[in-house]
């Protein structure tokens, strides 16, 4: 699954970490490249953020080794690992100003004065926190804290970034203006960076590659297309994408040399599905997304059926409509302009080339 | 034309402005039978209060045959400042006849390093069972817990010997430390509940800027706490200044605590009750505790809420 990386900036070998009996992550494997943004996803408690604190070394692992710029810091404090963090709760020191905030872990290293200086100055200037460097973080908006703690980060001169959430404390609007800013900030600084959050919007727009993370294993390392696109599991498929992507639960049937998904009466020809290896017939989990569903598009496509609409939900940009199909609940996104009505009786088609199949036992991607 | 306007209903806003109801702050009536209740209780429970304070200062002003009268209610007909100077400088227990003075000094380099040292000691405990999750964390905290429970009884005579052993019986330093280690349980408990509290972000950004476990407590844990320091210094001040146990078991006549040399003055057997000099005495026992209240009860209260409200 892993890729082998030349030089990796960051790499996670055979990582353990217990507590007690209870195992947070088992046997993590993990090679980020230089420069490379990594996004950490999944929902709370899948050790993502544990994980993130055993590469700051804030959290002593149980076994396993930890390499960064190919030094072995698995037992160094974490201010020797070459790292800058920053919280979710942007963990400001509140009787700082801002200034002394950043200057702060220099200052402890014991830096010369003008060094402090010429770092602050640089980092101010490219957060635009110049204005604000003699306040108090008691005086500042979410927006800027968090600017500020990216700035304490940014003024330890190092090579991998670590960022524990930065964004769940802030407002939809902020957010995505943040989100933008720190895709400009990976840009421009070339740095290596592992971000950590449960947002997948936050995940597909800034990664370079996401590893989806699922009771302290990782489900998937991959493009975030690769990811959207093709999951290699049920897990990785339902937590991607929203509105979430649709189940049908039915059997693999082979017919005629090709092979069929059957759900209820219905029949779902394959022939344009790449299967992973040669499929067995048996129970299996159907999955589309709802906007790989064309609606009320005439014929043409390899699947198509008649369906009758429960509830119309209006999102503005566009609309999702929840259909029956099959017995089993089918949600269609359409544009705004060709919402229907409730209880229409709709056509909808697709082509499987774009579904994934799993199996229904492991929930692996067939 | 007008026909026309006359018939347009108007818009509901409209409708809602012009009818006349309640609107703006609702009116407070002062003299409600509510207010009557809880302040008429409060005063009165003010007053119960009050009244024992009342008749101590009215007769420290007194002389003694204005006491004799028995009205212990009355003001001083004739304010005299004589009970007072020989509370403190005069009246005499067992060989010494200086007063509580000697007492208060006492008293001051006992309590002054007993507070420095115990909180200076526990803070760093707390900051240390909540920040650093040592081996064994949980169950020195808890050893340290029960050490609260113990009844200061059993561990008297023990301590007696201790300190004969070590040399120290009898001196100012030998009840600093008794004080100091008498103080730990529940001053540990104050610092660690309070540093538990502090998000937990904060001093992990601390560690990933470098400080360590002294730099971390000196420079990002102290400046955050000015309130539970209060709030202990409050605890102990009073605490120490109002011992009297482990002042009279630890200490000789000369270096007797306030509080036992005001007991001695009290309790003399001997000679005329003097009444107005015990209410002077007691009285400025009393008022060292009273004015550290008085100056810090705001921080207190503030310290002692410190955990329910976000920083």
């Amino acid at each position: 699954m892993m890729t082998a990386i030349a030089n990796p900036s960051v790499s996670i070998q055979d990582l353990s970490l217990n507590f007690g009996a209870i195992s947070v992550l088992e046997t993590l494997n993990l090679d980020v490249a230089e420069g490379e943004f990594i996004v950490l996803l999944g929902p709370s408690g899948c050790g993502k953020s544990t994980l993130l604190n055993c590469i700051a070394g804030l959290l002593d692992i149980s076994e396993g080794r930890i390499f960064i710029k190919g030094k072995n810091v698995t037992w160094e404090e974490p201010k020797d690992r070459g790292i800058g963090m920053v919280f979710q709760s942007y963990a400001l020191y509140p009787q700082m100003t801002v200034e002394r905030n950043l200057s702060f872990g220099l200052r402890v290293a014991g830096l010369p004065k003008e060094e402090i200086a010429k770092r602050i100055a640089r980092a101010s200037e490219i957060l635009q926190i110049e204005p604000l460097l003699q306040r108090k973080p008691a005086a500042l908006s979410g927006g800027q804290r968090q600017r500020v703690a990216i700035g304490r980060a940014l003024v330890r001169d190092v090579d991998v970034f670590l960022f524990d959430e930065p964004l769940s404390n802030l407002d939809a609007k902020l957010r995505s203006e943040l989100r933008v800013e720190i895709k400009l900030l990976h840009r421009k600084l070339e740095n290596t960076m592992i971000y950590v959050t449960h947002d997948q919007i936050e995940a597909m727009t800034l990664a370079d590659r996401i590893a989806v993370m699922k009771g302290g294993v990782i489900q998937q390392l991959d493009a975030p297309q690769t990811i959207y696109n093709r999951p290699v599991n049920r897990f990785v498929a339902g937590f991607l994408g929203s509105p979430a992507m649709n189940f049908l639960e039915g059997r693999l049937v082979k017919d005629g040399g090709n092979w069929y998904f059957a759900v209820e009466d219905a029949r779902i020809p394959l022939s344009t599905y790449t299967f992973e290896k040669e499929p067995t017939p048996g129970p299996a989990v159907f999955g589309i997304r709802p906007e790989h569903v064309a609606f009320n598009s005439g014929a043409g496509w390899p699947f198509a059926a008649t369906a009758s609409v429960e509830v119309v939900e209006p999102m503005g940009s566009d609309t999702l409509v929840w259909l029956k199909l099959g017995g089993q609940n089918f949600t269609v996104r359409v544009t705004s302009e060709r919402t229907p009505n409730n209880a229409d009786t709709v056509s909808i088609g697709f082509d499987p080339m774009r579904a994934s199949l799993f199996d229904a036992k492991t929930g692996n991607r067939l | 034309m007008s026909d026309q306007a006359v018939s347009l209903p108007l818009p509901p806003a409209t409708i809602g402005r012009e009818a006349s109801g309640p609107s703006g702050p609702k009116p407070r009536h002062r003299f409600s039978r509510r207010n009557i209740f809880l302040y008429g209780t409060l005063i009165v429970v003010a007053l119960y209060y009050l009244l024992p304070l009342y008749v101590m200062v009215v007769t420290s002003l007194k002389g003694m045959p204005e006491i004799r009268l028995g009205n212990i209610f009355s003001p001083p007909l004739e304010i005299t400042f004589e009970p007072w100077v020989k509370a403190w400088s005069k009246a005499c227990t067992g060989l010494n006849c200086d007063g509580l003075s000697r007492g208060f000094w006492n008293s001051v380099r006992i309590t002054v390093p007993s507070v420095i040292l115990s909180i200076a000691i526990a803070s760093v405990n707390g900051y240390a069972l909540a920040n650093w999750r040592f081996k064994g964390a949980d169950t020195f905290f808890v050893i340290l817990i029960v050490g609260a429970f113990i009844p200061y009884q059993v561990m008297i005579y023990p301590i007696v010997i201790i300190l004969r052993e070590i040399g120290l019986y009898g001196s100012l330093s030998g009840l600093v430390i008794v004080h100091s280690i008498f103080g730990m349980p529940i001053l540990t408990l104050l610092f660690r509940n309070y540093f538990s509290s502090m998000p937990e972000e904060l001093f992990r950004a601390a560690r990933v800027d470098g400080a360590g476990f002294w730099g971390i407590y000196l420079r990002i844990m102290l400046p955050m706490s000015l309130p539970i320091f209060v709030v202990a210094v409050i605890l102990q001040v009073t605490g120490i200044w109002n011992d009297f146990l482990f002042g009279v078991v630890y200490t000789r006549p000369d270096t007797y605590p306030m509080t036992v040399q005001l007991n001695n003055i009290v309790n003399s057997v001997q000679g005329v009750k003097e009444y107005n000099v015990n209410m002077a005495a007691t009285i400025l026992t009393g008022l060292v505790p009273l004015i550290v209240y008085f100056l810090s009860g705001k921080l207190f209260v503030r310290g002692i809420a410190a955990g329910a409200v976000k920083g």
